[in-house]
């Protein structure tokens, strides 16, 4: 067994029952492969040795209540801690149309099999603790959100978690995801997802993280969609010291639109990297991305976006934007937004900014009175609203202005800003 | 009201105000005049607080404290208002917004409540009315795609929401076609009282027949060479400054 990996010896090899080809597969990564180093190109600017330290456990526990560790207020709110379903926390019914399992209810988990040299995608699955699955059924329109909470709870925990969405044809939903942490140092959730979108499928995911300074967040969201469908995922990130968001999206119908947005507002030495791919293979598709981030202390921000055109897919349009703003001489940014196009016939853009807040700007608010610190709050929230306003959900949208009004010390009024 | 002694500045080096002198009382008007580059703006963004320049000699007065020695937003909050000769636009902060909280900001400075939201929009309807402001520019991101005209017009609604005792405007009257400026003008005077002062900076005596100055000043090279009634300001577009330099010449 490989050095880097140690920490696997304390940890149980998943019971669930997930296939054995793949279980095979993934075993075969973690004994050949090493933690990635900054020598590989996805992972330059993102260091985890650290996380190769640790002595992880993964233990089951559980909390009194969720009551400062949810996104919104919904009856239908499911909680896993340390990657294991709590079902006293968790609703048993849900809407019309929305059929919920954990994993671990399941005979027969259906997962991708290759994992191609992918370390956190192996451990994922060898390592599986639990997860669910969620079904849309066909032509469900389902308005009230699911939820769906992870919180990592003690030190040195790691959570192998899983969560699957086969939202089928012609139905529409919504679901909240909200990653918290408590008393918890040094503990990781390494998450995978399986997103499918059915054919003329409206389907919309709200990612919050908000684990505790001191934890890792390593998460993998792979999504196909089929023809005539709209996704679209909006990925906030808050707090938490390592976050690494891939984000893998194959259009593989016609007439497709993708909505990719992110937003991060850093501080302290967190470190948030963001790696996207959309794969338009087949003609007649939109895809929108637009990650906007705010750095301030010693914080990193990596951006990294790929939008491949296949050579058939002709009449794309893919806008691809990555902002940011820089608080502090000790923040940095790595921005890479790519296009790959071998169709001619497409319509595609992409740019990435990094700058400071305008200076005459904050001079014109504090001459009518504005402190410079509200001169500033109001700068960088004017910056960011326009990705937190592409969260569809209300609920959603009041309790990141709220986490950001706790952490920054600000007094934002969501309101103001639509 | 404010006292301005033997103030120099420069940037970068570049010695810009050499040692100007002027002083206004409340209840009056003065305009200051000068060629371009004289230095006029450079003093009221000096008096409005900004931090590019180095004050190397000088001093002012305003209101019994030591301007210099305040905070920008402190000024502001003291009543000081400079509506701005190229105001910047500011994508996304709402105008609205921003000038609520700029008057709470202010009211918090003198121990008094927030305003509450009902008496705020009565005085936008009623301030956007007296400066002719569409309503839906009121509530747009500060100056983001407004025209000149527009830009300037905002600048004297800002104004008046905010009832400065202080006001200096630079160049407002330029890029404005006559109907602006006689609203512009009609905005200043509906707000001039026996107790604040306003400070016109313009190239145009035309500005002056809608807004009587009390004294008009002429700046050059960075400091008042010349002060005299209102009549001052016919003879300079007349004349244009070449005899003022004449008159420097022979003194
Ligand atoms: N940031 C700066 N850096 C260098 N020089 C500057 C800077 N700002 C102003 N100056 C110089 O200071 C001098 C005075 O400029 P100022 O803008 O005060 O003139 P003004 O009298 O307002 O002219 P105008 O009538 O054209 O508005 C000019 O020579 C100008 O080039
Ligand atoms: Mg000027």
């Amino acid at each position: 067994m490989n050095n880097n990996l140690k920490f696997i010896k304390g940890l149980t090899p998943t019971n669930l029952s997930v296939n054995t080809t793949a279980q095979k597969n993934a075993s075969h990564v973690l004994d050949t492969t090493d933690l990635p180093t900054t020598r590989s190109e996805a992972w330059k600017y993102t260091r985890v040795t650290k996380i190769g330290k640790i002595d992880f456990t993964n233990e089951a526990s559980t909390l009194a209540s969720i009551e400062d560790k949810k996104v919104i207020d919904t009856p239908y709110t499911l909680v896993f801690v340390n990657g294991r379903f709590s079902q006293d926390l968790s609703a048993d019914s849900f809407p019309e149309g929305v059929v919920v399992k954990p994993l671990s209810a399941l005979e027969g988990i259906t997962t991708q099999e290759e994992f191609e040299g992918d370390i956190f995608g192996a451990l994922n699955l060898a390592y599986l603790n639990d997860g669910l699955h969620i079904t849309i059924e066909k032509n469900a329109v389902v308005e009230e959100p699911v939820q769906v909470i992870h919180i990592l709870k003690g030190d040195a925990q790691l959570s192998n978690f899983k969560v699957q969405i086969d939202a089928e044809d012609f139905s529409k939903a919504t679901v909240v995801q909200g990653f918290f942490s408590e008393d918890s140092n040094n503990s990781f959730v390494n998450y995978t997802s399986d997103i499918q979108v059915g054919v003329n499928t409206h389907f919309t995911m709200e990612k919050i993280q908000d684990e505790n300074a001191g934890n890792f967040h390593i998460g993998t969201d792979t999504v196909v969609q089929d023809k005539d469908s709209t996704f679209t995922i909006n990925t906030i990130t808050l707090n938490g010291t390592l976050v690494r968001n891939n984000l893998n999206i194959s259009v593989n119908g016609e007439n497709c639109t993708t909505n990719l947005n992110g937003g991060y507002l850093l501080k302290e030495k967190q470190h948030v990297d963001n790696h996207t791919v959309v794969d338009h293979k087949v003609p007649n598709c939109n895809s929108n991305e637009l990650y906007k981030g705010v750095m301030d202390e010693n914080s990193t921000a990596v951006f990294n976006g790929k939008v491949f055109v296949r050579q058939d897919a002709q009449k794309i349009n893919a806008f691809q934007s990555n902002r940011n703003v820089l608080l502090s001489d000790n923040a940095t940014v790595n921005s890479k937004p790519e296009l790959e196009i071998y169709a001619d016939d497409v319509k595609c853009s992409h740019g990435s900014t990094t700058g400071q807040l305008d200076d005459e700007a904050i001079y014109y608010l504090r001459a009518r009175g504005l402190s410079k610190k509200a001169a500033v709050q109001m700068l960088v929230s004017a910056f960011i609203a326009e990705v937190i306003a592409e969260v569809e959900n209300e609920k959603v949208k009041a309790y990141i202005y709220k986490r950001l009004n706790e952490r920054f010390g600000w007094d934002i009024n969501p309101e103001d800003f639509g | 009201m404010i006292t301005i002694k033997n103030l120099h500045a420069n940037i970068e080096d570049k010695a810009i105000l050499k040692g100007l002198n002027l002083e206004v009382k409340a209840g009056e008007v003065h305009a200051i005049m000068g060629p371009n580059g004289a230095g006029k703006s450079t003093l009221a963004s000096i008096l409005a607080g900004k931090e590019d320049y180095e004050i190397t000699e000088g001093s002012v007065d305003f209101d019994g404290e030591d301007l210099l020695e305040m905070e920008t937003e402190d000024r502001a909050r003291e009543g000081l208002f400079l509506a701005f000769q190229y105001p910047v636009e500011i994508p996304g902060v709402s105008n609205i917004n921003f000038l609520r909280t700029a008057i709470n900001e202010k009211r918090e400075h003198k121990g008094e409540d927030p305003i509450s939201a009902k008496d705020f929009m009565a005085l936008v309807r009623e301030k956007s009315k007296l400066v002719e402001l569409d309503a839906k520019l009121a509530s747009r991101s500060v100056n983001e795609g407004f025209s000149g005209g527009e830009k300037k017009r905002n600048e004297i609604f800002q104004m008046a929401m905010l009832e400065p005792k202080l006001a200096i405007l630079d160049e407002t009257d330029s890029g404005l076609d006559i109907d602006a400026l006689r609203i512009v003008a009609n905005g200043v005077n509906t707000l001039k009282s026996k107790d604040n002062a306003t400070i016109v900076i313009t190239h145009y005596q035309r500005l002056l027949d809608y807004i009587v100055p009390d004294f008009v000043h002429v700046l050059y090279d960075g400091r008042i060479v010349k002060s005299g009634p209102k009549e001052l300001a016919l003879e300079l577009e007349e004349k244009g400054y070449d005899w003022i330099k004449a008159e420097m010449v022979e003194a």
